[in-house]
C-alpha cells in the first residue's frame, strides 16, 4: 500500500484571540488524486493549506506529506509541495524569468537546471514572451499563471492551489483547467480549493467539505452528487404554452410562455414526464439542470436551513470509495 | 537539504539581494556617494583647514575613516531592513518560508546581502575620498575585518527592525532616531578625548564608538579605545543578535500566523 500524498491527523488551530479555526481535522489524499477542498469563507481551508506549507503554525495534530512529517522532516516534506496561494506573493519588481530561477534556487537546483525549468514552465503557461517583463506589468491572468509556473519549477509531487482561478476570465479558466488535468494525468497529486463549484465538479475526483473548522463530508464527487434527493430541470418548448402542462405526477412550475421547470425526486424518472408531454403534443427543444448540482449539495451541507436536502448531511466524514 | 543544495540556496538569496540594490542604484548607491562627497567638501575642504590637526592628522584625514564607516553602517542596516520588510509587506517572503531552506541560511543570505551593499558603498566612498585626501592603511587586516564585522552587525540590527516593523514608518524610526545620533556621537567628527570626562564615560556606552575607532586605528594607527575590547564588543553583539534573529525566524515572529 502506498503512503498517501497527504495525511492529516487531528489538526487543530487556535489563534491567539481564542478563535478556533480548525477543530480536529482528519484527511487523507491519495497519490495521483485530484482533490477538492471546499467550504464557505472562514471555514478553515486556507488555514489548513497554510499549516501544510508551514505558513501557519498549528496548535495540535500531525501532517505528513508523502510520509514525511512536516515537523520532523520538514525539508523533505517541503520539497514535495508546490503552493499556489490566493494572493499574488511574488516580488512585483522582478522579471518573471528571475522569479522562477530564484524559486528553483531555494530548492537547491543548480543555475543551469533552474534556467531550463524556468523556460519549460514559462512556455507551458504561455508566459515565455513575457519573461523579461517586471511581473507587475503582467495582467491578472498572467500573474495567476506565473504563480502556477513558480509552484511547479521544482517539480513537486503535490500541487496545492488556493482558489487559482479567482478573477480569471472563462477562456483562461478553461485553459488552466486543461493544464491542471494534464499535469495530474502525468502523476502530480493536486489539491484545489475553489469557490467555483463547477470547477470542482469538472476537475476533481474526491472532495472534502470543511465548515467551521470541521470536515462535514469527505467522499468522491460522484458519491456526493448521488446523495442529492432531487434535481430541477428546465424545459424549453417549441410552441408557447399558457399553463403548466400535466407532468405525469411530477411537480413543476411555469416560468414563462416557453419555459417551465420540473422537480424530479430521487425515486422518480423523467420518462413519465416525457410521456405526459408527448400525449399533450408539447414539443421540447432543450432541457438543462437549473443549478449547479454540487452547489446545491454544498449549501445543504454547510447551511442546512437553506439546503434542499437535510438527509444529505452527516456529521462523520466518509472514507474514499 | 544537502550541503550543496544549502549553498545553492544561500547564493540564490545573496544574488537576489545584490540584484535588488543594483537595480535601484539611484536609491541605494548614488545618495551615499553624494552625501559623503558633501561631507568631504564642507568638513574637509572648507571647514577642515580652519580646525587644524586632530591627533597629528589633518582634519580631513581624521574624519575620512569615520565617514566611510558611517556609510557602511547606514547602508548595511538600510539594505536588510528595507529588503526584508519589503518582502514581508509584499508577501514574497512566503516564497522562502514554504521552501526547504533552513532558517539560518535565510538569515545569513539576507545578512550577506546587507554586507554586500555596505561594502559596495564603503568602496565607492573610499574611492571618492581619494579625490580629497590621501588615505593611509596602517593595519590592512584590522581595517578589513572591522568594516566586515561592522557591516554584519548592522545588517543583523536591520533584520531585527524589519521583523518587528508593522509599517514603512517603523523602518525609518530606528535609523533616524537611534542610528544617526549614535553614529554622529560615535566619534566620526571628533576624538572623544575632546569631551569632558563625564561625556567621555557616556560615549563608551555607544557601541558605534568602538567600531569607528577600531577602523580608524586600522587606517591611521590611532584610537580612543582599546582595540581588543572593540573586537570583543563587536563579536559579542554579533553572536547575541544572530541568536536573537534566528529565534525570531524560528518562532515566526510576525512572519507566520
Amino acid at each position: 500500500m502506498t503512503v498517501p500524498a497527504l495525511s492529516i491527523k487531528n489538526l487543530n488551530k487556535k489563534y491567539g484571540n481564542g478563535f478556533e479555526a480548525l477543530k480536529g481535522i482528519d484527511l487523507d489524499v491519495e497519490q495521483g488524486d485530484f482533490f477538492a477542498l471546499l467550504g464557505p469563507n472562514g471555514a478553515g481551508k486556507s488555514t489548513t493549506i497554510g499549516i501544510i506549507c508551514s505558513l501557519v503554525t498549528k496548535t495540535e495534530g500531525q501532517v505528513e506529506v508523502f510520509g514525511y512529517n512536516i515537523d520532523t522532516h520538514f525539508p523533505e516534506a517541503k520539497k514535495h509541495i508546490g503552493i499556489v496561494p490566493q494572493e499574488f506573493n511574488f516580488n512585483q519588481f522582478e522579471k518573471s524569468f528571475d522569479i522562477l530561477v530564484t524559486q528553483a534556487g531555494y530548492y537547491g537546483l543548480p543555475r543551469v537546471v533552474a534556467e531550463q525549468r524556468a523556460e519549460k514552465y514559462l512556455r507551458l503557461l504561455d508566459l515565455w514572451d513575457k519573461r523579461s517583463q517586471p511581473s507587475r506589468m503582467l495582467s491578472g491572468g498572467m500573474k495567476r499563471r506565473l504563480m502556477i509556473a513558480r509552484a511547479l519549477v521544482h517539480e513537486p509531487k503535490l500541487l496545492i492551489l488556493d482558489e487559482p482561478t479567482a478573477g480569471v476570465d472563462i477562456e483562461l479558466r478553461r485553459s488552466m483547467w486543461q493544464f491542471l488535468r494534464d499535469i495530474n494525468a502525468q502523476g502530480t497529486t493536486i489539491i484545489l480549493t475553489t469557490h467555483y463549484l463547477e470547477e470542482a465538479e469538472s476537475l476533481c475526483r474526491n472532495v472534502a467539505i470543511i465548515d467551521q473548522g470541521r470536515i462535514v463530508r469527505n467522499t468522491s464527487i460522484k458519491s456526493l452528487l448521488k446523495m442529492l434527493d432531487r434535481e430541477v430541470f428546465i424545459f424549453d418548448t417549441r410552441n408557447p404554452i399558457t399553463a403548466l402542462p400535466d407532468l405525469g405526477g411530477v411537480t413543476g412550475h411555469l416560468l414563462d410562455d416557453h419555459t417551465f421547470e420540473v422537480e424530479v425526486e430521487k425515486n422518480q424518472s423523467l420518462n413519465g414526464v416525457f410521456a405526459a408531454l408527448s400525449q399533450q403534443a408539447i414539443e421540447i427543444v432543450s432541457m438543462r439542470n437549473k443549478a449547479n448540482r454540487l452547489e446545491e449539495m454544498f449549501v445543504s451541507l454547510t447551511n442546512p436551513a437553506a439546503g434542499a436536502s437535510p438527509g444529505a448531511r452527516s456529521g462523520k466524514p466518509e472514507g474514499h470509495p | 537539504m544537502s550541503n550543496r543544495e544549502k549553498w545553492i540556496a544561500f547564493v540564490t538569496i545573496l544574488v537576489r539581494e545584490i540584484r535588488r540594490f543594483m537595480r535601484i542604484w539611484q536609491q541605494t548607491l548614488l545618495p551615499p556617494a553624494i552625501t559623503i562627497t558633501l561631507y568631504f567638501v564642507i568638513f574637509g575642504t572648507l571647514i577642515g583647514p580652519r580646525i587644524g590637526t586632530m591627533e597629528g592628522f589633518s582634519y580631513i584625514e581624521f574624519v575620512a575613516p569615520g565617514l566611510i564607516m558611517m556609510a557602511v553602517i547606514t547602508n548595511a542596516y538600510g539594505n536588510v531592513v528595507s529588503s526584508f520588510y519589503g518582502a514581508k509587506f509584499g508577501k514574497s517572503i512566503e516564497e522562502l518560508l514554504v521552501s526547504p531552506v533552513p532558517n539560518y541560511i535565510i538569515l545569513i543570505g539576507f545578512i550577506m546581502g546587507g554586507v554586500a551593499r555596505g561594502l559596495a558603498v564603503g568602496l565607492i566612498v573610499t574611492l571618492l575620498s581619494l579625490f580629497f585626501t590621501k588615505l593611509h592603511v596602517q593595519h590592512l587586516l584590522i581595517t578589513v575585518s572591522v568594516v566586515f564585522l561592522t557591516a554584519v552587525l548592522f545588517s543583523l540590527a536591520g533584520f531585527v527592525n524589519a521583523v518587528f516593523a508593522r509599517s514603512f514608518d517603523d523602518i525609518s524610526i530606528i535609523p533616524t532616531f537611534v542610528l544617526t545620533p549614535l553614529t554622529y556621537l560615535g566619534g566620526v567628527f571628533y576624538s572623544i578625548t575632546m569631551l569632558p570626562t563625564f561625556w567621555q564615560g557616556v560615549s563608551h556606552a555607544n557601541p558605534i564608538l568602538y567600531m569607528i575607532n577600531a577602523f580608524r586605528y586600522g587606517m591611521l594607527g590611532i584610537s580612543d579605545i582599546n582595540l581588543a575590547w572593540a573586537f570583543t564588543m563587536i563579536g559579542g553583539f554579533i553572536v547575541v543578535l544572530f541568536a536573537f534573529c534566528l529565534h525570531l525566524l524560528e518562532n515566526s515572529k510576525g512572519l507566520r500566523n
